[in-house]
C-alpha cells in the first residue's frame, strides 16, 4: 500500500493546508472532522461501490490499443474513463461527495465546473439523490461548452454564470466558494478536482483512486504484472491524474507522468502549464504551485480545453513533482488536437480535448517494445465537437 | 503602545473604521484618501492591498481590487506610496489583504516594512490560526504589529476565546455569514451580538460586513465598540470621487 495521505493539518510536504477565511472555517472543519470516518464506514463503501458498478458502469475497460502500440512500439493501454455514465471520470467523485453530503444532513449541493463534466456529473447525481443543485460556470465556458450547459439544465440543476475575473474555471470556483460562505449550514460544496482547502484534495483523491485500483487488477489479468512502466494522465487541477496514479505511487517501477496544457506554448503568455511557469503560492485555500505575477496576482490561464484551463494544480501534485515521484510535462493546444483527431481515426474513439493532451505526449517519449504504458482516457469528446469542427 | 490600543483607551464607543482599496479609483489616490479620512474624523483606517481572487469579497470590492491591480498597484508600490504617511497623520493604520501577495513579497519583509512605515495592524482574512501561531506570531510581535482576527456568527465559543487570546488591537466581528457588501439583515444577529458582548473579551470589538449607513452603523455600535465600513465607502468613491467634500459628506452622513 503506497497511499498518499496528508498530515493532520492537510499538508503534503509543504503543500496544501486550509487557507480559508473564518466564514468558511466551520464548514471546512466539519468536513475535516467527519470525512474519514464516514467514507471508511461499511455502509458508505457499500452504497458507493454499488452505485459505481450499477449506475456508472464500472469497472471501465482497460483497452489494449493494437494500433497505438504498433505505431509507438510499446504495449499501450487506454483506461476508458470516457465510458463512465456522463462521459468522464468526474462522476466517481460526484457520487462520493453527494453520499457524504447526505450523511452530513446537507440539503443543497453547489459545484464549480470548467468543461462542464464535473457540473454534469454533479447535476446527474443530484437528480438521482433528489438534492437541490446549483452549478457555477465561467461565462466563457458556458459559451464554449454549450451542450453540457443544456445537459445540466435538463437534469434540473441551476447554472449560474461566473462573470468575474477571467470568467473561466478559476472564477467559477471563486463564485462557488462565495456562495458557500453565504450559505454555510445547509449547503455542501463539491469541488471537482484535487484542489481547495484540506480535506478536499484527500477526499477527491480517494474517490478517484478507484481508477488505479481497477488498472492494477486489469493489468494483472492481461499481462501478469499489475504495475505498468508508465501511467500518463492530463492535469488541470489533477483529479484524473491522481486517480490513475494513486495505487502506483512509490512502487519502485511505474513512472507517473502528468501532462499539463501548454496552450499556445509555455512562453506564449497563453498557457495553463503551472509547473512550467508557476511559483509557490496560495489559491483556493491551499498552498501549491500557481501561475502568478511577482506581486502574487493570479495570471489568467489559457488552454483549448476548458477542463485544463486552471492556473494552479492540486497540492498533492505539487508535492509529487517536488519530491520527484511524478514527472510533469506539457503539450500544446495543437498537439492535443492532432492527437484527438488521430485516436478518432485509428481507434474509433473521440477523446475529450483534456485526455487528448495525455495521448499527445506519446510522441515525445522514447519507448521500448516491452514497455507497458497506460493512458488515462479521462473523458469523451462529445462536448468538444464545436472545437474539433473548427479545426477539421 | 500601539496606536490602535491608544485609540480604544481614549474612546470606548462609536468608533468608526473605514476600509478602502489602495490604488483605487486612481493609482495615486491612496495617500490623499488617508488624509481626507483623517480630517473627516474617522478613528481608524484599513488600507486594502488588492488580490486578483478575493474569496471573501462581494462584487464591489472585487471590482475595486481588479481596477487597482489594472492601475498598477502592487504591495511594493503601496509601501512606496505610504513611505512618508506618518509625516501627515497619526491615525491608526491597518493593512488588510489576502495571504498570497504577502507570501510573494516575503512574510518577514512584509512585517518589517509595516514597522518601518509605522503601520499599526494587519488583517489577513485567509490566514489560518495554526499558521499564524506556528509561522507568523513571532514576526508580528517583534514588529509591534497588531494581528486582527475575524469571528463570525458560526464561530464556536471555545474558538472565540482562542481568537481573542491571539488577537491584538481588536476582534473583527463579521456581522453575518456572508461575503463583504452583503444585504443580510442585522436584526437576526442580535443573539450573536449579545453573546459576544456578554463574553467580555479581552480585546475591544468592531463589527463589519454589511454596515453601510447611519442606521446600520448605530445598530452595530450598540453591541460593540464601533463599526467598520468598506463596500459602501468604495461605492461612494466611485460615484462622488475622492475630493475632500465627497469624503466629508460620506462620514457626516454616517455620524450626523
Amino acid at each position: 500500500m503506497n497511499h498518499i495521505k496528508p498530515d493532520k493539518y492537510g499538508y503534503y510536504g509543504e503543500f496544501g493546508g486550509a487557507f480559508v477565511p473564518e466564514m468558511l472555517y466551520p464548514n471546512v472543519k466539519e468536513l475535516q472532522e467527519h470525512y474519514e470516518q464516514i467514507i471508511q464506514s461499511d455502509s458508505f463503501q457499500k452504497e458507493f461501490k454499488s452505485l459505481l458498478s450499477d449506475y456508472v458502469g464500472r469497472p471501465t475497460p482497460l483497452f489494449f490499443s493494437k494500433n497505438l502500440s504498433a505505431q509507438f512500439g510499446a504495449q499501450i493501454y487506454l483506461k476508458r474513463e470516457d465510458l463512465n455514465h456522463t462521459g468522464a471520470h468526474k462522476i466517481n467523485n460526484a457520487i462520493g461527495q453527494v453520499l457524504l453530503a447526505k450523511r452530513l444532513n446537507k440539503k443543497r449541493i453547489i459545484a464549480e465546473t470548467g468543461a462542464g463534466q464535473h457540473g454534469v456529473a454533479t447535476a446527474t447525481v443530484c437528480a438521482l439523490m433528489n438534492m437541490d443543485c446549483t452549478i457555477f460556470m465561467g461565462e466563457i465556458d458556458i459559451e464554449r461548452q454549450k451542450p453540457n450547459v443544456e445537459r445540466m439544465r435538463i437534469l434540473g440543476a441551476k447554472v449560474v454564470a461566473a462573470t468575474s475575473g477571467s470568467k473561466t474555471l478559476k472564477d467559477a470556483t471563486n463564485e462557488a466558494i462565495r456562495e458557500w460562505i453565504n450559505n454555510p449550514v445547509d449547503t455542501h460544496y463539491i469541488i471537482g478536482s484535487v484542489v481547495g482547502p484540506h480535506p478536499y484534495p484527500d477526499l477527491v483523491a480517494q474517490f478517484q483512486s478507484v481508477i488505479s485500483e481497477e488498472i492494477k487488477v486489469q493489468l494483472k489479468e492481461k499481462t501478469g504484472d499489475e504495475h505498468p512502466d508508465y501511467i500518463i494522465a492530463c492535469m488541470g487541477g489533477g483529479s484524473n491524474a491522481i486517480g490513475a496514479f494513486y495505487h502506483f505511487i512509490d512502487n519502485g517501477k511505474t513512472k507517473l507522468i502528468a501532462v499539463e496544457a501548454g496552450g499556445e506554448g509555455v512562453n506564449s503568455g497563453k498557457t495553463a502549464a503551472t509547473i512550467a511557469l508557476g511559483k509557490k503560492g496560495i489559491i483556493h485555500g491551499s498552498k501549491t504551485y500557481l501561475i502568478q505575477t511577482d506581486d502574487g496576482q493570479i495570471i489568467e490561464p489559457h488552454s483549448i480545453s476548458a477542463g485544463l484551463d486552471y492556473p494552479g494544480i492540486g497540492p498533492i501534485h505539487a508535492y509529487l513533482h517536488d519530491s520527484g515521484k511524478a514527472e510533469v510535462v506539457n503539450v500544446t493546444d495543437q498537439e492535443a488536437l492532432d492527437a484527438g483527431f488521430h485516436l478518432s481515426k485509428i481507434d474509433g474513439i473521440i477523446p475529450a480535448l483534456e485526455s487528448a493532451h495525455a495521448l499527445a505526449y506519446l510522441h515525445k517519449m522514447t519507448l521500448k517494445p516491452s514497455d507497458v504504458v497506460v493512458i488515462n482516457l479521462s473523458g469523451r469528446g462529445d462536448k468538444d465537437m464545436l472545437t474539433y469542427q473548427k479545426f477539421m | 503602545m500601539n496606536r490602535i490600543d491608544t485609540r480604544f483607551q481614549q474612546k470606548k464607543n462609536n468608533l468608526l473604521s473605514i476600509y478602502f482599496t489602495a490604488g483605487f479609483p486612481h493609482l495615486n489616490d491612496t495617500l490623499g484618501i488617508i488624509k481626507q479620512l483623517d480630517e473627516a474624523g474617522v478613528d481608524m483606517i484599513e488600507i486594502g492591498f488588492p488580490f486578483s481572487d478575493p474569496l471573501a469579497d462581494g462584487p464591489v470590492i472585487q471590482q475595486s481590487s481588479g481596477k487597482a491591480i489594472a492601475n498598477g498597484i502592487t504591495l511594493k508600490l503601496l509601501f512606496e506610496q505610504l513611505k512618508d504617511v506618518r509625516q501627515h497623520t497619526q491615525i491608526p493604520l491597518i493593512l488588510m489583504g489576502y495571504m498570497n501577495p504577502v507570501l510573494q513579497f516575503g512574510e518577514k519583509e512584509f512585517f518589517r516594512k509595516c514597522k518601518e512605515i509605522d503601520i499599526d495592524g494587519v488583517i489577513l482574512p485567509d490566514m489560518p490560526l495554526v499558521y499564524f501561531e506556528s509561522k507568523l506570531k513571532t514576526m508580528v510581535e517583534e514588529n509591534n504589529i497588531a494581528n486582527i482576527l475575524l469571528i463570525t456568527p458560526e464561530t464556536g465559543t471555545e474558538r472565540i476565546h482562542q481568537i481573542d487570546n491571539l488577537s491584538k488591537g481588536f476582534v473583527y466581528m463579521v456581522s453575518s455569514n456572508s461575503i463583504t457588501g452583503g444585504n443580510k439583515t442585522m436584526d437576526v444577529q442580535t443573539d450573536y451580538f449579545n453573546k459576544i458582548k456578554d463574553m467580555n473579551l479581552k480585546n475591544p470589538t468592531l463589527i463589519g460586513f454589511g454596515i453601510k449607513n447611519k442606521e446600520t452603523y448605530e445598530n452595530a455600535c450598540k453591541y460593540s465598540n464601533g463599526a467598520i465600513i468598506g463596500t459602501a465607502f468604495i461605492e461612494h468613491l466611485k460615484q462622488h470621487g475622492t475630493k475632500k467634500e465627497s469624503i466629508q459628506t460620506f462620514i457626516k452622513n454616517i455620524r450626523k
